[in-house]
């Protein structure tokens, strides 16, 4: 095989393109700039931190069953984790969101940085919504009456129907987590690409093409 | 080599001062334990609220007033359900934004009969009845107009529907098999057949609840409840759950626009905030090529004090 049909293999290309895009010391940093100093920065790291503990409590959850956390204590326990890390979660991630938004953080080309962070905070909303409308109490009876006239007015309740608990469940613990992940991922690797976005300097400057 | 202005709120020019150390791994797994920590600390103080779900049994042994009139109500097509039209029936044209009828457009893809689905098919799963067999063969074989009579008839009686010794009473003579359907009804929910045979329409296995918490939902049982909870949409209720919980705290801006005029009150409230939201949220998602809001946070000047060293430094 010749060194030119190698360097034609799909294989190489994109591992050419990948390492070009994402060398390891960018992908595994050991040093940033001086002007990340500022604790906004943590809550970019917190939000992760926090789907983490998001998804293994919900993988716990899953373990049993969707009525077990009714019938038992430590089931219930369990729960009590899952609420509380998406309750961190949503706090870390709006937080994050704001700092991002003053900090214009989509400046030099990080536009789709911006947009992977946004869409992902939506998805997160409607992953969080199904859960609600899946716990199987009064809460979930309560909140998918109400909110059926919402998602109905828009014509998506005939296709997307949060009355119907096996579709929302199935939705919260598979396609929605699945979308908020594969988003973060996304949006992590696009920000080790482009890196942190630097502070405001001087207006006017020109900057070469 | 070309170039062009420096767009402040676009560009950023390279940084070209120094590095500090930064251990990346140990970041996250210090943000993992922590996280975990308060996670475990939260959920040990607070709990989560699980106040159990209601049923059609309950509703119609604590209410029987209001299930009897939700019942009739489902029968008479008057029920919220009943006049809802897409996605569950044509009654009616939905909600509309400007001209746009989105719900009607894409159909009653969920179709729900309220006389046949609430009343008559779950009537017909009782076993060994002889009399209400009668009564729903005798329904069965009248006509549409016979039907409309025998109802009617049973809704203006109705006014002075009561309970007596556990068993519906209205006193009337020209409504054919109706007032034993009701009271058989009735019956058949304080029993908790009720609430199997409303999700068992469509097979032995089952997740899909729509049939009874749309029942639950026509009536004020529930509602009343809610009520108590906090959880109405006048009292915010969207973003709260049961108890002293945060609950979806992160719909706070959703759930205020339901709080003013004109979406408190109009019959499209609910599209105009939806449209609102999908605007806002469109906003949100494109604000690096907005011009002006795109400017705001170089003109507020929050990013000083979230840079304060580096300026510090610099300046």
């Amino acid at each position: 095989m010749s060194t030119t049909e190698i360097d034609r293999q799909w294989t190489t290309r994109l591992r050419r393109r990948v390492a070009g895009k994402l060398p390891p010391e960018k992908l595994l940093p050991d040093t940033q700039p001086t002007y990340v100093a500022s604790w906004i920065y943590v809550f970019g790291v917190t939000t992760m931190a926090a789907l983490g503990v998001v998804i293994v409590s919900g993988c716990l959850l899953a373990l049993r069953g969707p009525q077990w956390w009714h019938t038992s204590s430590v089931g219930h326990f369990v729960n009590s984790l899952h609420l509380w890390s998406v309750e961190i979660f949503f706090f870390a991630m709006v937080i994050h969101l704001w700092g991002k938004y003053f900090m214009a953080a989509w400046r030099g080309g990080r536009a789709l940085t911006w947009m992977t962070g946004v869409f992902t905070f939506l998805v997160s909303i409607a992953t969080a919504f199904t859960g609600y409308v899946s716990q199987s109490n009064f809460d979930s009876q309560w909140i998918s009456t109400q909110a059926k006239d919402g998602i109905n007015s828009t014509g998506a309740g005939a296709f997307w129907n949060v009355l119907n608990t096996g579709q929302m469940l199935m939705w919260h613990i598979v396609l929605l987590p699945l979308a908020a992940v594969v988003l973060t991922v996304f949006h992590v690797l696009l920000v080790r690409i482009k890196g942190v976005v630097p502070p405001f300097e001087k207006d006017g400057a020109e900057v070469a093409q | 080599m070309r170039s062009k202005a420096f767009r402040p709120d676009v560009d950023a020019p390279e940084w070209k001062g120094g590095y500090s150390p930064y251990d990346i791994i140990k970041e996250g797994i210090i943000a993992v334990v922590v996280v975990s920590i308060l996670t475990v600390l939260l959920a040990i103080a607070f709990g989560s609220p699980d106040d159990p779900s209601i049923t059609v049994k309950a509703w119609s042994t604590n209410d029987p007033m209001d299930f009897a009139a939700t019942a009739l109500s489902e029968l008479n097509n008057t029920s919220g359900t009943a006049q809802y039209g897409a996605p569950y029936n044509k009654a009616s044209t939905g909600q509309q934004l400007g001209p746009l009828t989105l719900a009607k457009w894409v159909g009653a893809r969920i179709p729900i009969n309220t006389v046949n689905d609430f009343v008559i098919n779950p009537l017909k799963s009782l076993p060994g009845q002889p009399a209400l067999s009668s009564d729903l063969s005798q329904w069965s074989s009248a006509s549409t107009s016979t039907r409309a009579n025998w109802v009617n008839n049973y809704t203006h009686a109705a006014n002075k529907m009561k309970i007596v010794s556990g068993q519906l009473v209205v006193n009337t003579t020209s409504a054919g098999p109706v007032p034993l359907m009701m009271s058989d009804l009735l019956q058949m929910a304080r029993t908790g057949a009720l609430d199997q045979a409303l999700v068992t329409q469509n097979g032995f296995y089952t997740t899909d609840y729509t049939l009874p918490l749309l029942f639950l939902a026509d009536g004020t049982y529930m509602a009343n409840l809610a009520q108590k909870q906090h959880l109405t949409g006048d009292q915010w209720g969207m973003m709260n759950e049961t108890g002293n919980y945060p609950g979806q705290a992160w719909l706070w801006l959703y759930t205020f626009w339901y709080q003013v005029s004109p979406m408190n009150s109009s019959g499209n409230g609910d599209i105009l905030v939806w449209g609102i939201m999908m605007v806002l949220s469109a906003g949100l998602l494109l604000m690096p090529f907005i011009p002006g809001l795109r400017s705001i946070p170089r003109k507020t000047r929050v990013y000083r004090l979230i840079w304060r060293e580096h300026y510090r430094d610099v300046e």
